[in-house]
This record gives C-alpha cells, sequence and structure tokens, in this order.
C-alpha cells in the first residue's frame, strides 16, 4: 500500500474541495471495502484519503413525489433492512442481502456500492497490462482468464463487468443519483449513470471527478408485489454474481401491464432493453411469453472462452426470476429461494 | 514495483514528504486508548502490532475469510478492511473483551467450546465476534438464515455443523435471558 494523507471532511462543501484540490490524486472514502483492498493491490494510489464518513448523508427518508431517499453514507445493512426498503423495494433488498457478507454490509455504504470496481482478474493484478488500469496498455481478459467477464456491450478494449447486485436493483427500479459538485448540485438517471466500455474502460461512470454522491432517490413503484432478484454464482453465498436478475412485475390477474428487467454479471452497467421489457405488455404471463424476451435480451451478447455459458445461463435466469416475480415477492426470510443456484 | 504505476489511472502519486502519525483515541473493550497510528494502518494492524490483542487473526487481509471480524460500536465489521484513524472515538469489542472481567466466557465462546465448534481454531474469534454481531442484527431465526448470515466466515477446517450447532446453544440461551 501507498503511503497517503488523511483528511476528514466536516461538510460536503469541504470534502468537495478537497478533492478538487487533489486534482486527480484524491479519493473519498465511505465503507472502505472497495477502496482499501485496492490500496493494498496497489491498484489505488491516491496521494489523500478524503474521509466522508461523518458527513449527515446516513439518512433514509421519505423523497419527493412518493419516493423514498436514501443516503449516500447508509450502509447496505441499514437499507436493506429498512422497513420501508423492503415494504415498497423488496428487489432492492433482496439484492443487497445477496451480496458480499454481513460484515461487509455493515460497512458498505450505498455510494460507494454504485462505484465500486470490476473484479476482472487482471485490473487487480497491476503486473498484468489493462486498458482500464493503465489506457492503452491492452486487454489480457479477451483472450485470457475471462469467466467472470461481460457478454453484452463489451468492446475491443474492455469486457469486464460492474460487480454491484445493488445496481441491478436500483436500474430496474429506475433511481434516480444525486450528486453535489463545485457548481452546485445535479441528479443523474441511473440508467444514464454507469458507462459501456467503448474506446474509454477507465471511464465507468458519469459522475465528475471532484462530485459527491449524495443520495439516491427512488421513485414509487407498483412493483411491490411481484419482485424478484435471482443471482446465480459459483457458492450458495459470499460470491459474487455469474449471472442476476432483478425482476419486476406489474399484473392485471394474469396479464402483464409493465414488465422491468436488469441483468448483472453481464455488462460493464446494469444491462437493461426497454424495448424488450415492452414485449411482455397486454402478454400473459407465462412460461411461453417469457422465453422470447430472455432471448431477445442476449440477441447480441457475445461470448469469450470461458464465459459463453453466461449466454444461456443468463436466459434461464431471466425465464426463472420472471416466474418466480409472477407468482410473487417472497419473504425476505426466505434465504434460498430468492437467490439458489438455478 | 510494478511497471505501469507512473501512469496507472489512480493518479500516479509521487509522494514527497511522508505523511506522520495522528493520535486515533479508541474504547477497546471499555479501556480508553490513545495510540499514534499512520493514515494507512488498519484496525486489525492496529489491535495485533500496536496493543498486542491477537486474537483477531489475520486470514486473507481482503475482506474475503471474516477472521478479522470484530465489533465496531456494537456492530461485526472486516477489521482488515478498516481504516484505524477513520474510527477515532468508536468502541471496539475484540474476542479478548468478550469474556467477563471475572474470567468467565461469554455464551457464544462457552457454546463453541460444548459443540467442539473448531478444529485448528484459526477462524474461530472471527466466527465467535461474527455470531455475537449476527444475534444482536435479530435476522438469524433458521438454520438458513444462520448459515446465510455467518457466510462472511469461512472455515477451511470446515466445522460449519459444530458452528451452527453452537451459535444455536448461545442464541437459545440469550432468549432465554432476554425473555425472562
Ligand atoms: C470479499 C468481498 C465480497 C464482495 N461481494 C460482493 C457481492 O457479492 N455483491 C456486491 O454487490 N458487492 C460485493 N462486494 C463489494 C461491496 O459491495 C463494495 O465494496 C461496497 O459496496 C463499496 O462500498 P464502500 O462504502 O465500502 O466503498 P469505498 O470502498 O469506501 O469506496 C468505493 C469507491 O467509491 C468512492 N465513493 C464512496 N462513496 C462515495 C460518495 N458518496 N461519492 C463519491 N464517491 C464515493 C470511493 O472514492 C471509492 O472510489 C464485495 C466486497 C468484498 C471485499
Ligand atoms: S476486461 Fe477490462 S478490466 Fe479486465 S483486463 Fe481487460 S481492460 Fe482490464
Ligand atoms: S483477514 Fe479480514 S476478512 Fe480475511
Ligand atoms: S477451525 Fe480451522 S479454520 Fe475454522
Amino acid at each position: 500500500m501507498i503511503n497517503f494523507s488523511y483528511t476528514r471532511a466536516g461538510s460536503v462543501a469541504e470534502a468537495v474541495g478537497a478533492k478538487s484540490k487533489a486534482n486527480g490524486a484524491g479519493r473519498f472514502i465511505a465503507g472502505g471495502t472497495n477502496l482499501v483492498d485496492l490500496l493494498k493491490e496497489n491498484v489505488e494510489r491516491p496521494r489523500q484519503v478524503i474521509d466522508i464518513t461523518r458527513l449527515p448523508l446516513a439518512t433514509i427518508e421519505e423523497g419527493p413525489n412518493g419516493g423514498l431517499r436514501l443516503g449516500a453514507l447508509a450502509t447496505n445493512a441499514d437499507t436493506a433492512y429498512h422497513p420501508e426498503v423492503q415494504r415498497r423495494y423488496p428487489a432492492l433488498s433482496r439484492a443487497i442481502l445477496a451480496g458480499a457478507s454481513a460484515q461487509l454490509r455493515n460497512m458498505a455504504t450505498n455510494g460507494g456500492n454504485l462505484l465500486q470496481r470490476t473484479r476482472c482478474y487482471y485490473f487487480y493484478d497491476v503486473a498484468m497490462a489493462c486498458n482500464k488500469r493503465r489506457p492503452g496498455s491492452g486487454c489480457p481478459a479477451i483472450s485470457g482468464q475471462n469467466r467472470v467477464c461481460g457478454v453484452l456491450g463489451t468492446s475491443d478494449q474492455c469486457i469486464a463487468t460492474h460487480p454491484s447486485d445493488m445496481c441491478i436493483a436500483l436500474a430496474a427500479l429506475e433511481a434516480v443519483v444525486r450528486v453535489s459538485g463545485p457548481q452546485g448540485e445535479r441528479t443523474i438517471p441511473f440508467a444514464e449513470f454507469h458507462t459501456l466500455p467503448g474506446d474509454t474502460p477507465q471511464i465507468e461512470n458519469t459522475l465528475a471527478p471532484d462530485e459527491i454522491i449524495t443520495a439516491i432517490d427512488l421513485p414509487e413503484s407498483p412493483y411491490a408485489e411481484h419482485s424478484v432478484y435471482t443471482k446465480v454464482r459459483d457458492r450458495a453465498s459470499y460470491a459474487f454474481a455469474l449471472v442476476s436478475v432483478a425482476a419486476l412485475l406489474e399484473l392485471d390477474g394474469d396479464m402483464v401491464k409493465s414488465a422491468r428487467i436488469a441483468l448483472g454479471g453481464v455488462a460493464h452497467k446494469p444491462w437493461r432493453s426497454p424495448e424488450v421489457e415492452a414485449l411482455l405488455t397486454g402478454k400473459t404471463a407465462t412460461k411461453e411469453n417469457f422465453l422470447p424476451v430472455a432471448a431477445a435480451l442476449f440477441h447480441d451478447a457475445r461470448g469469450y472462452e470461458h464465459n459463453a455459458f453466461k449466454i444461456e445461463l443468463g436466459k434461464r435466469a431471466v425465464v426463472r426470476a420472471l416466474q418466480l416475480a409472477t407468482k410473487g415477492t417472497a419473504s425476505i426470510r426466505d434465504v434460498n429461494g430468492q437467490t439458489a443456484d438455478a | 514495483m510494478n511497471a505501469f504505476s507512473e501512469s496507472d489511472t489512480a493518479g500516479g502519486s509521487t509522494m514527497t514528504a511522508l505523511p506522520g502519525k495522528s493520535p486515533v483515541k479508541l474504547t477497546i473493550n471499555g479501556e480508553s486508548t490513545t495510540v499514534e497510528v499512520a493514515p494507512w494502518t488498519t484496525l486489525l494492524d492496529l489491535l495485533r502490532e500496536y496493543l498486542d490483542l491477537t486474537g483477531t487473526k489475520k486470514g486473507c487481509d481482503h475482506g474475503q475469510c471474516g477472521s478479522c471480524t470484530v465489533l465496531v460500536d456494537g456492530k461485526r465489521v472486516n477489521s482488515c478492511l478498516t481504516l484505524a484513524i477513520m474510527k477515532d472515538g468508536s468502541e471496539i469489542t475484540t474476542i479478548e473483551g468478550l469474556t467477563g472481567k471475572d474470567g468467565a466466557l461469554h455464551p457464544m465462546q462457552q457454546a463453541f467450546v460444548d459443540c467442539d465448534a473448531f478444529q485448528c481454531g484459526y477462524c474461530t474469534p472471527g466466527q465467535i465476534c461474527s455470531a455475537v454481531g449476527m444475534i444482536k442484527e435479530g435476522h438469524a431465526h433458521s438454520d438458513d438464515e444462520i448459515r446465510e448470515g455467518m457466510s462472511g466466515n469461512l472455515c477451511r477446517c470446515g466445522a460449519y455443523p459444530h458452528i451452527l450447532n453452537a451459535i444455536k446453544q448461545a442464541y437459545a440461551a440469550t432468549e432465554k435471558r432476554t425473555a425472562a
């Protein structure tokens, strides 16, 4: 780990000011579960670490228009177990609880979760080339160990995935990210927050370097009765997703009024396709109608040597998630039902 | 050194002066302590290297095994991913602090002994602190929920079935106490 100086921000303005001043060599730290890990690996080499944990951004409160506002510094655990999150946004609770471990969720914050870096092995290994870590050095994953990499929206520069579970539910719920910077506050719709790798895999989102996330707004949702997060992974718990699906249905009897499907483990950002979701509108909620939707979601997928299985696995996970969502949101205590291996 | 460090996206630090140590005030196992640490010292290293509280173990040092689990302000966390300086003013409980002043074992420690819930014992302090934290969180009622709630603690010896039994025994004891 490199040596760095430490500052404790007393206000949002102070945090933003310190980050601007550090001129690219500063890093905010919240839960530290990703940053400290990357510091130890020398992947992150900041000159200054700016502690934002004393800022008053840890609340979960009613938001505008019947929604809920999640503070950027509320922990993943406090968010997942918050009664209003469980009642109104059950897929979000389930997605958070499907990630990491109880200890890590006690530390990890909502803002940090959005900005966690990829788990691509080469990104973590500073002895290797990696376009994301060192632009222009190459992407050894494309022809190397790419089991954990993506199959949708990849580029010839980078095929990494965003590893978050929480973000998959946030994408499906069409959350809005609230940020603050030297120019004041602004909001970023979730679909525009994370980016695809293209020719600039070192850029992962549309947050400016001196902006801080202050909150995540959840809009009012008609999906609470039929919300599911299905995660497929190498072991039953405490592992990143190979493929995951947040499936939200608004049903009228057995007819689909609207559907939201977001995919994790397959792309550089939570993957959604509103045109494909619209195929379900007005259809009955049956496997026959789910199959073509799953196929359409992966129509443009491209598999690599060790991850081509994700395409078939992903399709099946989509069908299964939609079937479970049709049955209805399961109890929060059903730790196996929502997240078991497919 | 890695060949790419100069131009890594992380900002290519070219440190000149070493940032100094600063005092961190912590209440550890009920005792107030002030320790001078560098910003990059983890809570795990502070406990083990500065205070000789070696009950807390370093397994992976990357949040992947749970052997470093301690309670910070009553919540279980991985001390290996915690910068000590950030916890200034906090209360820390380690495995050493679970034992009563009279030396009596905490019910969770006693249950691990009773149920033979370890082999080599390396993961045990983390398992016990994690289990104590989990019971406080109040979400683990069934065997499945306990297994899920304890999934952040790996046991390379595979003592999992006995660990589950121990936690259930201690859990029952706590519930009896709180019901009484
Ligand atoms: C062993 C292990 C297993 C894991 N498994 C999973 C899993 O299965 N699923 C999953 O989804 N996640 C998993 N995680 C990742 C974990 O969820 C993230 O590390 C965590 O959410 C990051 O939050 P944090 O507050 O700790 O972020 P930090 O480490 O503090 O920060 C991460 C990044 O975000 C920036 N940042 C933090 N807060 C803000 C803010 N408010 N504004 C601007 N920038 C900010 C920091 O500068 C830093 O660059 C795992 C982690 C570990 C170590
Ligand atoms: S996939 Fe992306 S993160 Fe992985 S080695 Fe290639 S450029 Fe780096
Ligand atoms: S040493 Fe901290 S989790 Fe392994
Ligand atoms: S008892 Fe040996 S690692 Fe758990």
